[in-house]
Formats: structure tokens, C-alpha cells, sequence
């Protein structure tokens, strides 16, 4: 593939800088835990259902471990406890708690409720690795569409109607479905439960609507012989939670950014950091691919001014994603189309950018978003921005490729929307197929200088905020000009600092052994530990199934 | 006495030639395409009002859907003299007039405050009105050295706008609609509008809603002053809220 002439120590000034926010951040992070951590935690270990007036009983069980003063400990090591003093299910200790006839206390031996909270960890991440070599079977079997995948939305607020709806999308040539959430549940501090009907803008994300989704989407994956990825939302209050529901679930992808809470739901900076870790810790050991959500930058600050804003956070991004254990190839990090049609050589910048980005990042598995910003109600006009993104896309050779609508900006697509996008973007994908290997960039042309000019104000971004601080830069408005706060925002009230003596079974079953504590910690937990290894997919064969092929720099 | 009624003005669509009626229509019908399906969607096309309806084109689109892209005549007119618009009447003025108007008639800042409400997650049109960048060259209602903007952002409940106007003291309080699906923006629109009436505020704000599918028209349904659609600018809110303000002081 023809390349612009970049400055690849100017990349790696850049990345190193990035690096170290990241790392800043997490370290300061690390001594908290937060509710919605604590939850997904018990859902891990087996907890699920809702008391009598619908509240999840992990929020239950949570909600009591706070009342007793008891939750910078953990929840884990608190329910493995109960369990075997009682000889209950890690469900029938929830369902005790929720019916008053339970308080749970400190063990009385710590070092053996640490080891049942361990081997029931265990187990449950056998089930999630189970799902994730059932689906490289799957791939492997099946087969999967040729990058850029087709990348399609389904958002009824009835899981039923988008069941068909996604179907009809699959068979049509979709090979991901994301069923968008019900606006404002980034916003719960729970998660819905059980099959949802009701929904605005959007269907609940519920372990029943993923249950439900992703049998449908294994049925049509069977009839047109590729398999479907389903896509859900792993943000807002509850980020960790959806990323268990998910992991169990077999989804293959999850929205999961570092900061999109923070900047556009108001959800608060701590509470994020530590949120975002842990699920995509989980989403790492489960192979799913997460998005990253820069293109949203661009809908409040300027596409063109602002290019150097999404290349810097998707380098922030992937720091963080790294030290979660995610491989490139799990990086779905995101970049949009939104420059203004009118602005004259619009179509060169955004060339300019998505090769850049598909430079800085050549092993990721790229997310690009159509036109949202600047469509209007001219559906006729809209089809032909689609079209031209959908030119940048095959050219740069991105590799999550979001389906724009002709009917964006009127209302949640139609039926025919999604037909007539999938035939826009496969007509661009095939009568151009092989351009992007025959043509190239002209040296020292506009769009090379463009793409160095974007690099060199990434570089000078990431250093000046790594002078100031992430935090600091965000409250400076740094990205898509919003300024939150270190204390601002939602769900800080969830965020507790541990105890000298809190212990989760999960990061050490779940992240690669270069990121796990040290041993004199893990040593003095259990001495059952070897078997770590043991219940992991063998991460790079796994994915080099999985998505290998959809990165093709 | 009547009027004078303004001369008739009947139109219909125009193709190539005048009256010819011609239109396009395309749509889904949820059923396998075959050659009963394409009928009825030519009569379907017929029952919309389209005479000679020709079905241009039609494909299976899988899971029993099909979809036709039809030309027709359309029988009907309208006339034009027949009936009135409701829009909001005021003279739109340039950034620098408003900010005149307003330190000439009310002799203060004029205090804006705007949400996207209840489970709206949208700002991009608030974002667009009241940010100092605005829109498509348009400077927001921050740029405005005569308004205090106070943009609270989205999925702000009713109550926390409410209460956010009361505290500053709000001359005009601006909402943004943007999801519509299943009409949940009518709810949350009456909501507020119910709101204010029981804090007694409704008469003492301006109360202005704006969205892609808002109409001037909807909004005064719904009990608020003005609305504003697709293309509406921070200096078309800002002409009519200080003109509303100041008929109110005349009234």
C-alpha cells in the first residue's frame, strides 16, 4: 500500500508521551475501586436477577457491603465467604442479602475465602474463555466478511423488532450489528434486566437483549456463512458491568473509550479511569474489540481544526488499552468523516487523516464514522458524502466501517436506509477493490503535508498535556472543546479507595502476565495460582484468527 | 367587512412540464418480492393519490422485505391563498443589532439559559445555538457580549433546568429535542412547560424549544413562545427572544 513520508521518530515522540499520560493516570488510579467494579464483579462470580421491585441484585449486595462499611475490601472475597460458611451459590448468597435474611461480614479466614473467591473465578473465566474459542471456531468454520467490515446499526428499543431488523441487515451484507442503547442509559447507575421492549432512540443493553441477539445472529451467520459481530455499548455508569454481560455473552465488540464518559456524558473523571480499566480488562480476556469514540470530537469542535485532538486521544487511548491487556488488534480506535462539503479540498483532508491514522496505528483494527455532523435533511446529497467516505475508506483501508445513512439527522434508519447504504458501500468497495495499491501519494503534495502538519500538533498536544496532566487537559477543554473536572460529574459518590488488604480475583486471572501485580503480592494470596496460565486462550493464535485478516496494513 | 382575499394559488409537483404532477415515492413493503408484491405496491402507489403509478424499480431485500421505487401523477392540488403559517413574527437582526436592541431596551445582560432535556443525549443543536463557536459561521449566543449563555449541556432533568433559571435569574430558557422516536421529545417538552406552570415562572421566561423535527407551529401547541427548526440560527432565537421581551414589556 503506498505510504506518506511521516517522521516515525516524530510518531514515537508522540506514543511515548501518550505512554506516559496513560500511566500517570493509571497509577493514581489504581488504589480506588467503584461500585459498578464491585458489581461486575459479583456478576462475574455468578450474580445475577432482580429483587422484587427490579433492582439488579448486584446493586443489592453492593449497596449492603457499603451500608456495613465493608466494600473498599471487595465484594469477592466478601460473597466467597458467605459461600462457604452458609454452603450457598454465589446467587443464593445475592438473593439472602436481598431478602434481609443474610449480613455478610469478614471472613473468618481470609486466606481461605481469597482461595474459594479464586477457584470460583476461575471457573466463571473458563466460561468466557469457552465463548472465545467458540467463536474463532466459529470464524475459523464460518468464515468472516472482508475488510472494511460493514458496520450497521439496529435501534428499535424493541430487541424483538431488531432482531429482525438485523437479519434482514445480516443477509443483506452487514457483518456487524451494534443494537445502539436506549438514550440515557449511559446515565444508569444499574443495569436493566431481562428481554426490553421499550425503548428510546435505542434498546436497553440487558443480558437477555445480548443472549437474545447474538443466538439470532449466529442462526443468520449459519444461512449466509459468514459470521456476524455483534456490537454493544460498554460506557456510561456501568461500563465494567456491560463489559461482564458482554464477556459472558459472546459479543465481539464493544464502544469502550476512555474518556466519552467524562467529555460527553459528564460522568466523572476518577470514576471513568477506573471504570475503563477494568472493563477492558474483561473485554481483553474475552476478545472482544473495542471502539474508541474520537469521531465524537468532531461533532462539537471542527473537523478540519481539530484533526490533531482525535490522532492524540486515540494515542491516549491506546495506552490505556495497553495496560489492560488488549492487543492492537483489539483497538477498534476511531476517526471520523466530518469535514465541511463545502470547505474546498475537503475530500483531500480527509484522505489526509484516515492514511495518517492508518500509519500511526498500521496492526489496529481501525474504526471509521460516516458523515452525521453536516448531513441535513437532502437525503439525495447525503448518499453522495456516503459515498465519498465510503471512497476514503477502502482507499486508506480502515477496517470497522460504520454505515452512513442518507436519512441521518432525520430519524433512526429505515429498513431500506440500511439496504441502500450496504449497496452504496459495496459498489465503492468493489468497483475499487485494488485502487489503494495502485495509485500514490504525491511527494510533498498537499495531502503529505497536510497528514505532517496534523502529526507535528499531535506531538506539541501530547507533550503540553503531559506537562499539565490528562485531567488538567480535559478541564482545559483540550477535547472537543468540553471542560469536566476532577470532581465534576456524575457517579464520583461510587468511587472508593481500597483497603491495604482489597483483593479481586479477576486481574490476575484476566490480564497478560506483563501486566499483573508483582509476585510478592500474588504469592501471599494463593499458592493455587499456577494454573493462571492454564484457562487463557493462547491470545495471539486466538486473535490471529479472529482479526488478523481485517488488518491489512 | 371581509378582506380582500388574496387571488388563488394552486400548485401541484412539478417534473418537466407544468401540472404534470410527477413524484417519486420509495418504500418497504414487508413481504418476499414476487410479481403479487410489485402489484400491490402499484396499487398502494394508486391509494396515495398517483395516477398512473410505475413501479421504476423493486429488489428483494431478504428475511421477507422488498423494496420499490415508484413514479407517479399526483392527482392532488393545494392552494396556496387558502390557509396561514404560523411562524414566529419578528424582524431577524445581525449580532451587533441584537446586542444594541438590548442594551437600549432592557439596560442588562440578558440571561439565557439552555439544556438538552430529560434523556436527550443529542447537544449538537444547543451545542450549535448557544456554544461561541456556533454553527456554519453563525457565532452561538456565547459570542453575544450582551447575553450570559449558560449552556447546562444534555440529559439534564426538567427539575435541575428549572431550578438552574430560577438561580440566574433566566430571561429565556432554550431546551433542544433532537431523538423523536416514539414522540418521547412531546413528553419531555410538556413535562418542563407543566413545570414551570406549577413554580408559576411560565409567564416571567421565554420559553423556546428547537430541534430538527420542532416546528414553530409544535412548539406553540405545547405551550412554549417560539420553536425553531433545521436552519435556524443563535441571531434568529436571540431577534425573536428580545423582541418577544420586549412586546411583553409593552403588553
Amino acid at each position: 500500500m503506498t505510504q506518506l513520508h511521516l517522521d516515525q521518530a516524530q510518531i514515537d515522540r508522540a506514543r511515548d508521551s501518550a505512554r506516559r499520560i496513560a500511566r500517570q493516570v493509571f497509577d493514581e488510579m489504581a488504589q480506588f475501586t467503584t461500585t459498578t467494579v464491585e458489581r461486575a464483579t459479583l456478576r462475574l462470580l455468578g450474580v445475577d436477577g432482580v429483587d422484587e421491585n427490579f433492582v439488579p441484585l448486584p446493586n443489592r449486595v453492593v449497596e449492603h457491603l457499603q451500608a456495613q462499611g465493608l466494600l473498599q475490601y471487595g465484594a469477592a472475597t466478601l460473597l466467597a465467604g458467605a459461600m462457604q460458611e452458609h454452603g450457598y451459590t454465589a446467587q443464593q448468597v445475592a438473593e439472602a442479602v436481598a431478602q434481609g435474611t443474610l449480613t455478610l461480614t469478614r471472613p473468618k479466614d481470609e486466606a481461605a475465602a481469597r482461595q474459594a473467591a479464586e477457584a470460583q473465578a476461575r471457573d466463571r473465566c473458563a466460561h468466557i474463555a469457552g465463548q472465545r474459542a467458540h467463536r474463532d471456531e466459529k470464524i475459523k468454520t464460518l468464515g468472516e466478511g472482508q475488510a472494511p467490515w460493514l458496520y450497521l446499526i439496529v435501534a428499535t428499543g424493541n430487541i424483538y423488532e431488531d432482531v429482525a431488523q438485523a437479519r434482514a441487515a445480516a443477509e443483506q451484507g452487514a457483518d456487524i450489528i451494534a443494537v445502539i442503547r436506549s438514550t440515557g442509559q449511559s446515565l444508569l447507575d444499574y443495569v436493566p434486566y431481562g428481554a426490553t421492549t421499550e425503548g428510546f432512540g435505542g434498546t436497553y443493553a440487558t443480558q437477555e437483549n445480548f443472549r437474545l441477539m447474538r443466538a439470532a445472529l449466529d442462526e443468520v451467520g449459519a444461512k449466509v456463512g459468514r459470521y456476524i459481530r455483534l456490537t454493544n455499548y460498554c460506557s456510561g455508569l456501568c461500563m465494567p458491568e456491560i463489559a461482564a454481560m458482554g464477556a459472558m455473552e459472546r459479543l465481539d465488540m464493544m464502544l469502550n473509550d476512555s474518556m466519552y464518559g467524562i467529555i460527553f456524558r459528564d460522568i466523572n473523571m476518577k470514576r471513568t479511569f477506573i471504570d475503563q480499566f477494568f472493563s477492558r480488562m474483561v473485554n481483553a480476556y474475552a476478545g472482544i474489540i473495542i471502539n474508541t469514540g474520537e469521531d465524537n470530537y468532531l461533532t462539537t469542535a471542527d473537523a478540519y481544526e481539530a484533526a490533531h485532538t482525535v490522532l492524540a486521544s486515540q494515542l491516549i487511548n491506546e495506552q490505556f488499552a495497553e495496560l489492560s491487556g488488549l492487543t492492537p488488534q483489539q483497538m477498534g480506535l476511531g476517526h471520523a468523516f466530518e469535514i465541511h462539503p463545502e470547505l474546498e479540498n475537503g475530500f483531500l483532508w480527509e484522505l489526509a487523516h484516515a492514511q495518517l491514522v492508518r500509519q500511526v496505528f498500521p496492526d489496529a483494527s481501525l474504526k471509521y464514522m460516516p458523515p452525521t455532523k453536516h448531513m441535513t435533511g437532502n437525503i439525495f446529497k447525503g448518499h453522495v458524502q456516503d459515498t465519498l467516505f465510503n471512497i476514503v475508506s477502502t482507499v486508506t483501508q480502515q477496517n470497522i466501517h460504520l454505515l452512513g445513512m442518507m436519512t441521518e439527522a432525520i430519524h433512526t434508519p429505515f429498513i431500506q436506509d440500511r439496504f441502500l447504504a450496504i449497496q452504496n458501500a459495496k459498489y465503492v468497495f468493489g468497483t475499487m477493490k485494488d485502487l489503494h495499491s495502485e495509485i500514490e501519494f504525491k511527494r510533498g503534495g498537499l495531502i503529505e503535508q497536510r497528514a505532517q502538519a496534523v502529526l507535528a500538533e499531535t506531538e506539541a498536544m501530547l507533550a503540553e498535556i503531559e506537562t499539565i496532566s490528562l485531567p488538567t487537559a480535559i478541564g482545559k477543554g483540550m477535547f472537543a472543546e468540553i471542560s469536566r473536572t476532577p470532581t465534576g460529574g456524575k457517579g464520583l459518590d461510587g468511587v472508593v479507595a481500597k483497603a491495604d488488604n482489597y483483593y479481586n480475583p479477576f486481574p490476575q486471572l484476566m490480564l497478560p502476565e506483563t501486566l499483573r501485580d508483582r509476585p510478592e503480592r500474588s504469592d501471599a494470596l494463593s499458592s493455587t495460582d499456577q494454573g493462571g496460565l492454564r484457562d487463557r486462550p493462547q491470545r495471539s493464535e486466538a486473535l490471529s484468527s479472529t482479526v488478523l485478516e481485517a488488518s491489512h496494513a | 367587512m371581509l378582506e380582500t382575499q388574496s387571488p388563488e394559488q394552486w400548485v401541484k409537483p412539478y417534473g418537466d412540464t407544468l401540472n404534470d404532477g410527477r413524484v417519486q415515492v420509495s418504500f418497504t413493503l414487508p413481504v418476499a418480492l414476487n410479481e403479487t408484491s410489485k402489484e400491490g405496491a402499484k396499487r398502494l402507489a394508486a391509494l396515495m393519490g398517483l395516477d398512473e403509478p410505475a413501479v421504476v424499480h423493486c429488489e428483494d431485500m431478504g428475511q421477507g422485505f422488498s423494496f420499490y421505487v415508484v413514479y407517479g401523477q399526483c392527482k392532488h392540488q393545494v392552494d396556496l391563498s387558502s390557509f396561514q403559517v404560523v411562524k414566529p413574527e419578528y424582524e431577524v437582526m445581525d449580532k451587533d443589532a441584537i446586542n444594541a436592541r438590548i442594551a437600549e431596551t432592557m439596560g442588562r445582560r440578558m440571561v439565557v439559559v439552555g439544556a438538552c432535556i430529560e434523556t436527550d443525549a443529542h447537544t449538537v443543536g444547543i451545542d450549535a445555538i448557544m456554544n461561541m463557536k456556533g454553527y456554519n459561521g453563525h457565532k452561538g449566543l456565547e459570542s453575544y457580549h450582551e447575553i450570559r449563555a449558560i449552556n447546562m449541556g444534555a440529559q439534564v432533568d426538567s427539575e435541575e433546568l428549572v431550578a438552574k433559571a430560577i438561580e440566574e435569574k433566566a430571561d429565556v430558557i432554550l431546551v433542544s429535542q433532537v431523538v423523536t422516536q416514539k414522540n418521547i421529545h412531546l413528553d419531555n417538552l410538556t413535562k418542563l412547560s407543566d413545570l414551570l406552570e406549577a413554580e408559576g415562572l411560565r409567564d416571567k421566561v421565554i420559553l423556546v424549544v428547537g430541534g430538527p423535527r420542532i416546528s414553530h407551529e409544535l412548539a406553540k401547541e405545547l405551550g412554549y413562545d417560539a420553536g425553531f427548526g433545521v436552519k435556524s440560527y443563535a441571531e434568529d432565537v436571540a431577534s425573536f427572544a428580545i423582541n418577544e421581551w420586549n412586546n411583553r414589556k409593552a403588553a
